[in-house]
């Protein structure tokens, strides 16, 4: 037997269960069925299961107590709570500052680049491929605020004292910063290589017969037609930055005094640091408040932004 | 695709994602994963006991050392098949693993927790047991009361007490023309020696914790040294913060003219117990206070040349001064059954504390220890009796192979200091919230110390009225 139907004659009919099974509904379920399972058991699951225990008191040996919106009104009057924004705040708006353009920039020029593009590249490229957690190590070891340390032993080459880097409460935060550009900066450059192979050469032709000069063809023609991946990039970013996590926790801890102290770390000490029984209602509470920002933020940006993006 | 192929197709499919979910779902069964803290008893009828050894770093020798002990109670337990598991007490982690069953069967719990844990309901009973090894009335009562809740229960051995003590680098104290066998007795002192060897060196001369409680701490034991105390135990289940006290007071200004005046503290002000240690190991720090027993940790775990150490008592000033105790507890998981918990007080009790109080069992540790190269004989301590506590010294005394000399200013002089216990309430949430004070100090010069205490005391009555 086999499975051959005429198209046409398949559209007309009715969608029934049997149908469905006879057009291979089954076999897509099955083939399917590894992957809902996985999802189930190792996102689904811990997101239904985050959100019950935001209104339960639980240390997960004892029973678990119904408390309402206890978690929710105790993290909302938690002084810790205005900082960890704020300070998440400040590092997105570092980020943004810092590591939005670069990529973009170094993008444009590398595209230039008659010769060696691909070395260009894999070198833009390697942090990356270096383990996040080496890499704040390895960064460590060149925030060493003694005089010398590295990055204090290259400044004291052209005449800077040495810096304290993460042992100032003022310098922490944009030292991190500078690390986090540095690691996430090659995925976004390739990306945006990717994005400028899509642009039709006979836009720039036409620039160059114009007389255009290399920042005019980038301002006036790469930029426009690069709209809807920076879009896309800059919501990804924004997200990744509410949720930073890794730099604060491995290179500071949260200090100096509370300086680097950012959302997702303050739901990390709720559930962790003063642990012993974890109080574990208030993070998962603060975690569903800050999906639900996340969430409301993106679907906003998207409405502000779909008439301007090309995609 | 012929029907039949295709039967195939989903037939793999539907029999690789039954294997997924089998894998997935037969770690969490207790009943199939005697490790996990359900029933232990393997097939041959021994059973199976999950005991900690070492934090993850230790040397090699250190396994050996186990090795050899664990050889030693399997022949005189056959029913009994021990397992080393690599261990390291982490508050933050401690309450997942307990719950995801990944604890060993037996750890060590530090006194400052003991207490809140037991309130959780996260350590096992073991208040017969206590009893029929004959314990109760032999232990330390203050360091009893630590595992003991109200209703008398026991949760746990204590096993080793230390007072806090102050560390220092010899080579450094020889090469600021310092005495390395007359250590600094006073704060002002500790505070000059620290000068010169940062002047002279370009070390680090003093430098403390700072970070992941351990800020607070260290803080509390300053305090403490200066006739301060941080809490009062108003002896109802309730407690009074007394932070903002001048002892507290007199620590923080010493941390900032050391650091702001002196610039005698080196340029890293965020320590915790691990990051200090391998400082000091490496030759980079002058002086540092912690627990007296940190030398085997310092040599095992961090490699310090043992000819460098130097240990000395807390200056003591003020009215009231004391020196802040800890220490720890073998306690048992309160997942493991029956026959699991037995066997896990006969560890405990062959492992932890025959060698306390039983000549052959101490000489045969000390052996084990120090043919392995293990240090022998670093100064702790009673939580037994101090006589006791002397006479197993003795027993030992052949095998120590710790530089006690470089150590005789502690020794000499500890049992004339007043022990003091750690603050009870809510211990590790107020030395949390201590951390940022004692950073705020140490990252800004013109830190208002007054106004940070106000707020911290404030805070801290706030925690312990919840």
């Amino acid at each position: 037997m086999t499975t051959t139907q005429a198209p046409a004659a398949t559209a007309r009919r009715r969608r029934t269960p049997r149908t469905w099974v006879k057009n291979g509904g089954l076999t897509a379920l099955a083939f399917a069925l590894p992957m809902i399972l996985i999802f189930t058991v190792f996102s689904w699951g811990p997101i239904v299961r985050s959100v019950v225990m935001s209104f339960q008191k639980t240390n997960l040996l004892q029973p678990a107590e119904f408390v309402g919106f206890d978690n929710f009104i105790a993290v909302l009057n938690d002084p810790l709570l205005g900082t960890a924004v704020l300070n998440t705040l400040y590092f997105a708006a570092l980020a943004l500052v810092m590591g939005f353009p670069i990529p973009i920039l170094m993008a444009v020029l590398m595209s230039e680049v008659r010769r060696g593009k691909g070395i260009y590249s894999a070198l833009a490229y390697l942090p990356v491929v270096v383990p996040p957690v080496v890499a704040v190590l390895l960064w460590k070891v060149f925030y060493d605020a003694s005089p010398n340390g590295v990055l204090n032993t290259v400044l004291g080459w052209v005449g800077i004292g040495p810096q304290p880097w993460l042992q100032s409460q003022a310098q922490a935060m944009p030292s991190l910063v500078i690390e986090a550009t540095w690691a996430a900066a090659g995925g976004s450059i390739i990306i945006y290589l990717a994005a400028l192979l899509a642009v039709p050469p006979e836009l720039y032709d036409a620039a160059e017969v114009d007389g255009a000069s290399i920042w005019r063809k980038a301002w006036h023609v790469t930029l426009p037609q690069l709209r809807g991946v920076i879009f896309v990039m800059l919501i990804l970013q924004i997200l990744a930055t509410a949720q930073i996590f890794l730099e604060p926790f491995l290179f500071t801890g949260g200090g100096p005094v509370n300086s680097t102290t950012t959302v997702l770390l303050l739901i990390y000490r709720y559930a962790f640091q003063n642990s012993l029984g974890g109080n574990y209602g208030m993070a998962t509470a603060l975690s569903v408040m800050l999906a639900i920002f996340l969430a409301l933020l993106s679907w906003i940006y998207f409405r502000l932004t779909a008439r301007w993006s090309t995609s | 695709m012929s029907i039949g192929r295709r039967t195939a197709a989903v037939g793999a499919t539907l029999a690789a994602s039954a294997m997924l979910v089998t894998a997935c779902s037969s770690d969490g069964d207790p009943d199939t994963t005697p490790t996990s803290g359900g029933s232990a008893e393997a097939a041959s009828g021994t059973i199976e006991l999950r005991v900690a050894t070492f934090p993850p770093g230790a040397d090699e020798a250190a396994y050996e050392a186990f090795a050899t002990q664990e050889a030693q109670f399997e022949e005189a337990n056959p029913d009994i098949d021990v397992i080393g598991v690599e261990y390291e007490w982490t508050g933050p982690t401690f309450a997942v693993q307990l719950a995801g069953g990944s604890l060993p069967d037996v750890f060590t719990v530090p006194f400052t927790d003991s207490k809140t844990l037991l309130e959780n309901g996260q350590l096992m009973d073991v208040t017969a047991e206590v009893d029929a090894l004959g314990y109760s009335d032999r232990f330390n009562p203050i360091i009893l009361d630590g595992v003991t809740d109200a209703d008398g229960n026991i949760f746990g051995f204590p096993r080793q007490a230390y007072a806090m003590g102050l560390h220092y680098n010899r080579d450094l104290f020889e090469a600021a023309g310092l005495d390395p066998d007359n250590p600094p007795a006073t704060w002002d002192e500790v505070r000059e020696a620290a000068k010169a060897i940062a002047d002279t060196t370009g070390k680090a001369g003093y430098s403390q914790m700072a970070i992941n409680n351990t800020g607070g701490w260290q803080l509390t034991a300053q305090t403490v040294s200066r006739g301060g105390r941080t809490q009062v135990d108003n002896g109802d289940g309730t407690y009074t913060s007394s932070i903002s006290n001048a002892g507290t007071k007199a620590t923080l200004e010493f941390l900032h003219d050391v650091k702001w005046e002196d610039n005698a503290f080196g340029a890293k002000v965020d320590l915790d117990w691990g990051t200090i240690n391998q400082e000091f190991a490496a030759g980079n720090l002058g002086m540092f206070t912690s627990g007296s027993d940190v030398y085997t940790a310092l040599v095992r775990d961090f490699g310090m040349d043992p000819d460098q150490y130097g240990l000395t008592v807390m200056p003591l000033e003020g009215d009231d001064p004391g020196t802040l105790g800890g220490g720890d507890i073998a306690v048992v998981s309160p997942t493991v059954d029956e026959s699991t918990k037995a066997a896990a007080v006969k560890w405990i009790d062959w492992y932890y504390m025959q060698k306390l109080m039983n000549e052959d069992a101490a000489k045969a540790d000390a052996q084990a220890l120090a043919d392995s190269g293990q240090a022998v004989g670093t100064p702790v301590l009673p939580v037994l009796s101090r006589e006791l506590y002397d006479e197993s010294q003795q027993w030992i005394a052949e095998f120590v192979n710790v530089p006690q000399e470089q150590m005789t200013p502690f020794t000499e002089n500890i049992w004339d200091q007043t022990p003091v216990g750690e603050p009870k309430g809510k211990t590790q949430e107020i030395y949390a919230l201590l951390d940022p004070v004692v950073q705020a100090v140490l990252t800004d010069e013109s830190a208002d110390i007054d106004a940070l205490l106000t707020q911290a005391d404030q805070d801290a009555q706030a925690l312990l009225d919840q």
